[in-house]
């Protein structure tokens, strides 16, 4: 190995390689869902300019498809512009979430940041064992999950045809192995991350059988009251993590 | 609607960039009260419960038994503390097989 030429005094360039690093799982998560997205969007009548557009603007899965469906269906501008906010309402939660681990920057570097905010983005984010969260990484994590994401949805749109069904199917599991892998090593080290995420995934299977609380609410509404209950319940009793 | 769908993406874009925002700029919650604090610490880990079930038992409308496969090739690989990467390309191969059986 060659001697390392003097150890760099930018700690934030190592920071900002080990966001993209953290980013990959992501890229190829978003992968088949932006190309299925791109693929969608032209079979809805979309424009490849309007297709890229969207995901360069919106940048949220979800509510991308959902507005996918309402273009087919000539639902109205406000209607569509509302169902997203809905949608995407909990990045309110999210935001402030990161918040208590972010390191101290300028706001307007914060503004730029948490575009970049998904649920994806967000569950590698907070799990991660950095002590507090820089703008280097954050940006290097989003960017990493941000090109797939438009890169892929201009892609679909193009080949239009889709992935080897087989291929499309088993590339489904990405994102959810993802949080898994997330979830896992904290549940090994303790009861309460457990706890949370236990109540909140039996929650939102419950929420699902509910037709209001499909979409947006039902992941909130289980992630606010399994985040208050256990708070209330563990009390000051395993604050050893 | 086509001549003002841009207009509507730009809304779009608008109202999801807003509450992404917000709090992480807008809020002072340097003396937050300890409980508050406390529930916004919890919130990754019940958010990916939440995030995980009941999505991952959906991922094939055919079969609940596809999900459930590709989980458990997941949670496995995640156990035995290999890299996010790896669990994700693993639980794909895994199920990329099985779709073969």
């Amino acid at each position: 190995m060659l001697p390392s030429p003097a150890i760099s005094s930018e700690p934030t360039h190592g920071l900002w390689k080990k966001g993209i690093q953290a980013g990959l799982p992501i890229a190829i998560g978003y992968m088949p869902v932006a190309f299925t997205f791109g693929l969608l969007a032209k079979a809805a009548g979309l424009s490849l300019f309007e297709t890229v557009g969207m995901s360069i603007i919106v940048f949220a899965g979800a509510s991308q498809y959902i507005a996918l469906s309402m273009v087919a269906a000539a639902s109205g501008a406000a209607e569509l512009i509302l169902t997203t906010f809905i949608m995407n309402i909990r990045h309110l939660l999210m935001s402030a979430s990161l918040k208590e681990r972010a390191e101290d920057e300028p706001k307007w570097i914060k503004a730029i940041y948490a575009f970049f905010i998904t649920d994806e983005t967000f569950s590698v984010a907070a799990t991660s064992q950095e002590k507090k969260i820089t703008a280097s990484y954050l940006l290097g994590l989003g960017l990493a999950a941000y090109s797939s994401w438009v890169v892929f949805s201009g892609a679909g749109y193009l080949m239009g045809s889709g992935l080897p069904e087989s291929l499309q199917a088993s590339m489904g599991i990405a994102l959810y192995a993802m949080f898994i892998a997330l979830l896992v090593p904290a549940a090994k080290k303790s009861r309460k991350v457990i706890a949370l995420a236990g109540t909140a995934a039996v929650l939102n299977s419950l929420f699902s059988f509910i037709p209001f609380l499909s979409g947006g609410w039902g992941i909130i509404l289980s992630t606010l009251i399994a985040a208050v209950s256990i708070e209330f319940f563990v009390k000051g009793d395993e604050r050893n993590e | 609607m086509n001549d003002n769908l841009i207009w509507v993406i730009i809304g779009m874009g608008l109202v999801t960039y807003i509450p992404r925002m917000l709090p992480l700029v807008m809020f002072h919650t340097n003396n937050l009260h300890p409980r508050v604090q406390g529930i916004l610490k919890n919130v990754p880990f019940a958010i990916l419960g939440a995030l995980i079930f009941p999505g991952v038992l959906t991922i094939n409308p055919d079969s609940v038994l596809y999900g459930v496969i590709g989980a458990a090739a997941a949670f496995i690989a995640a156990w035995l503390n290999l890299n996010v990467i790896i669990v994700v390309l693993a639980s794909i191969l895994v199920l990329y097989g099985y779709t073969f059986l």
